[in-house]
């Protein structure tokens, strides 16, 4: 079966519907229902990295769920490698990687490696392969030191690195990261960003992600989606996505010490938490360069960051 | 045929991967397998003790009543020790762990029990063997091959038959989580009724347990035909073939509810 052209991901109306049990009173029992997913559309090609945001609650893990085989639509159609991932979903899982961030893939009381050498089992790859892959992603992640290291006993980018690693040994074509840099710090965090950039450029695997940090979004992917309320209410290239909704922009300044909010002409202070302060401006109005300027003597300034740019569109969508 | 050994190869080495696990654990497996067959080989000591009191329980002697009790044992102990870890379903429902075998090329119900498994539970299977084989050397049984045959048969149809009812009393847990009690003494009282002859019981029981139940067919129905025993109910002995008919039911109704569960499963929040 010829499967380059063939769409990763096809979501067509897709919905997930919870029935949630409350207790009102002492007998009585309400059952409410929570739309998680409501009607979602997307298509991610082969070869595409995707960010998908939105804030707490917003459907993102239960999408990925339904992608996975794990939970079952209640509406819509979904279609992963071209696959109905309820009806194939042990099919499926020999062609997808999946990593939940707050969970383990991995055999907790074991080393490290014997959860490799186990998942050489489970999904029966060829041996040769299998060390080659574990070899590289092992130099690449850097785990050497904490391979024979009991997985309970790993810390958390240690850990991280071998859940990456487990959902990869099998060379999947898509990879579905669930918040895979929660709780990171900064070194693992680059190691884990640097992995994936490097994957999705080597082997061409098409990577879904989903994650509160922007950061992540801004150094991997070329595309975002974000869903508040179970719908998307973006999907775009992330550049555009900047400009679309960039008409205004904020300006970070970090100063010595806290100080009464800085007048700068045409900004306005959105925020002081001691000595930072977040100036706000608009584009079409005043560039970065007079801002700077109005504050380059007292102050020095942080990078341009996209957080406030997507707070703006959940308060629009919202 | 290849699927199948390869499958059993993983199985293996997820068997192998629980067994090393609980390895560090050793004292409590050594405390648990010691009292499993404690345990095991008291239930024994009360049935002898009860035919000794009662010296013929529904007209059958009491190496015909242990036979019984070895076949429905050493299949409830294997059951055990093979299929019964599918009862943690409910925990790995509430922790939201069992999301990680649907992640996996490799049913969930293979995963689960090759994944928990507890060679512990080897403690109920041994005096259940003991016993079968005493027993059996001392009923006077007229061995003709094709009641040579029907011990393992018996045996192997009622493991899966009880392994086919842990599976259909876990499944329960994908609609109910937290009902893993109520799946347990379903299973494990249907297991203690049946290490006595059938018809000692009430006529109810015995329609709920003996034909409602398919359990019936683990020991009862072979054991009458194997022993020339007694047979107030006048049950044919072609009967004595139906076990793995029976277990083949089993475990197709079994194989369908867990698949509906699955399909109900609502995974957790995060
Ligand atoms: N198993 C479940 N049972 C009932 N409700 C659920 C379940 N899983 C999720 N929900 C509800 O569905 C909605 C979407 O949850 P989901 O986990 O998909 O959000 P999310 O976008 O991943 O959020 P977060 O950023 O916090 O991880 C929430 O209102 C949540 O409470
Ligand atoms: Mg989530």
């Amino acid at each position: 079966m010829a499967s380059t052209d063939q769409p990763a991901i096809v979501a067509d109306h897709l919905e997930k519907t919870f029935a949630v049990r409350h207790r009102a009173g002492r007998l009585r029992r309400h059952r409410i229902e929570v739309r998680a997913v409501d009607g979602v559309s997307f298509r991610v090609d082969p070869g595409e990295m995707v960010g998908y945001l939105g804030p707490n609650g917003a459907g993102k893990s239960t999408t990925i769920k339904m992608l996975t085989g794990i939970l079952t639509p209640s509406g819509g159609s979904l279609a992963t490698l071209g696959l109905d991932p309820t009806r194939h979903r042990t099919e499926l899982a020999q062609r997808i990687g999946v990593v939940f961030g707050q969970r383990t893939q991995l055999w907790w009381d074991l080393p490290l490696a014997d959860s490799f050498e186990l998942l050489h089992h489970v999904y029966r790859t060829d041996r040769r392969r299998h060390e080659e892959n574990l070899g590289s992603f092992v130099e690449l992640l850097d785990m050497s030191s904490f391979m024979l290291t009991p997985v309970r006993q790993l810390s958390l980018g240690q850990r991280m690195r071998g859940e990456l690693t487990a959902a990869l040994l099998h060379d999947p074509a898509l990879v579905v990261l669930d918040e895979p840099t929660i709780g990171l710090d900064i070194v693992s965090k680059l190691a884990v960003r640097e992995f994936l950039v490097n994957l999705n450029r080597e082997r061409g695997t098409t990577v879904l992600l989903t994650t509160h940090d922007l950061d992540d979004v801004e150094h991997l992917c070329q595309r975002m989606m974000i869903i508040d309320h179970g719908r998307v209410i973006h999907d775009g290239g992330v550049a555009e996505f900047k400009s679309t909704y960039g008409t205004h922009r904020t300006v970070v300044v970090d100063l010595v010490d806290a100080a009464p909010p800085l007048d700068v002409l045409g900004t306005m202070v959105t925020r002081v938490d001691g000595p930072r302060q977040r100036l706000r401006f608009d584009r079409s109005t005043t560039t970065a360069a007079q801002v700077i300027a109005g504050i380059v003597e007292e102050a020095a300034i942080s990078d341009l960051s996209i957080e406030d740019l997507v707070r703006q569109v959940y308060d629009a969508g919202g | 045929m290849g699927d199948v050994r390869s499958m059993l190869t993983t199985y293996r080495h997820l068997v192998g991967a629980k067994i090393r696990s609980d390895w560090q654990y050793r004292t409590s497996f050594v405390r648990y397998l010691l009292s499993q067959t404690v345990v095991t080989a008291l239930d024994l000591a009360v049935i002898l003790v009860l035919s000794e009191v009662v010296p013929s329980l529904g007209g059958w002697n009491l190496s015909q009543v242990a036979v019984l009790y070895g076949l429905t044992t050493l299949s409830f102990g294997l059951g055990d020790l093979f299929v019964s870890q599918v009862e943690t379903v409910a925990t790995h429902i509430q922790l939201g762990t069992f999301d990680r075998f649907l992640l996996r090329p490799l049913p969930t119900i293979v995963q689960l029990p090759a994944s928990e498994f507890a060679l512990r539970r080897v403690g109920r299977s041994i005096p259940a063997i003991i016993t079968l084989v005493v027993a059996l050397s001392m009923a006077e049984i007229d061995w003709t091959v094709d009641r040579l045959a029907l011990v393992p048969m018996t045996v192997v149809a009622g493991t899966i038959i009880f392994g086919a009812v842990w599976v259909v009393t876990a499944s329960i847990s994908f609609w109910a989580v937290g009902a893993r009690e109520v799946a347990n003494s379903f299973t494990y009282g249907g297991g203690f009724a049946h290490q006595h002859p059938l018809h000692v019981y009430s006529r109810w029981v015995r329609t709920l347990l003996g034909w409602i139940l398919p359990m019936a067919f683990i020991a009862y129905v072979p054991a009458v035909h194997l022993l020339e025993a007694p047979n107030p109910l006048g049950i044919p002995s072609w009967l004595a073939l139906t076990p793995p008919l029976v277990a083949i039911a089993a475990v197709v109704v079994a194989r369908t509810v867990w698949r509906a569960g699955i399909r109900n499963h609502q995974s957790t929040g995060t």
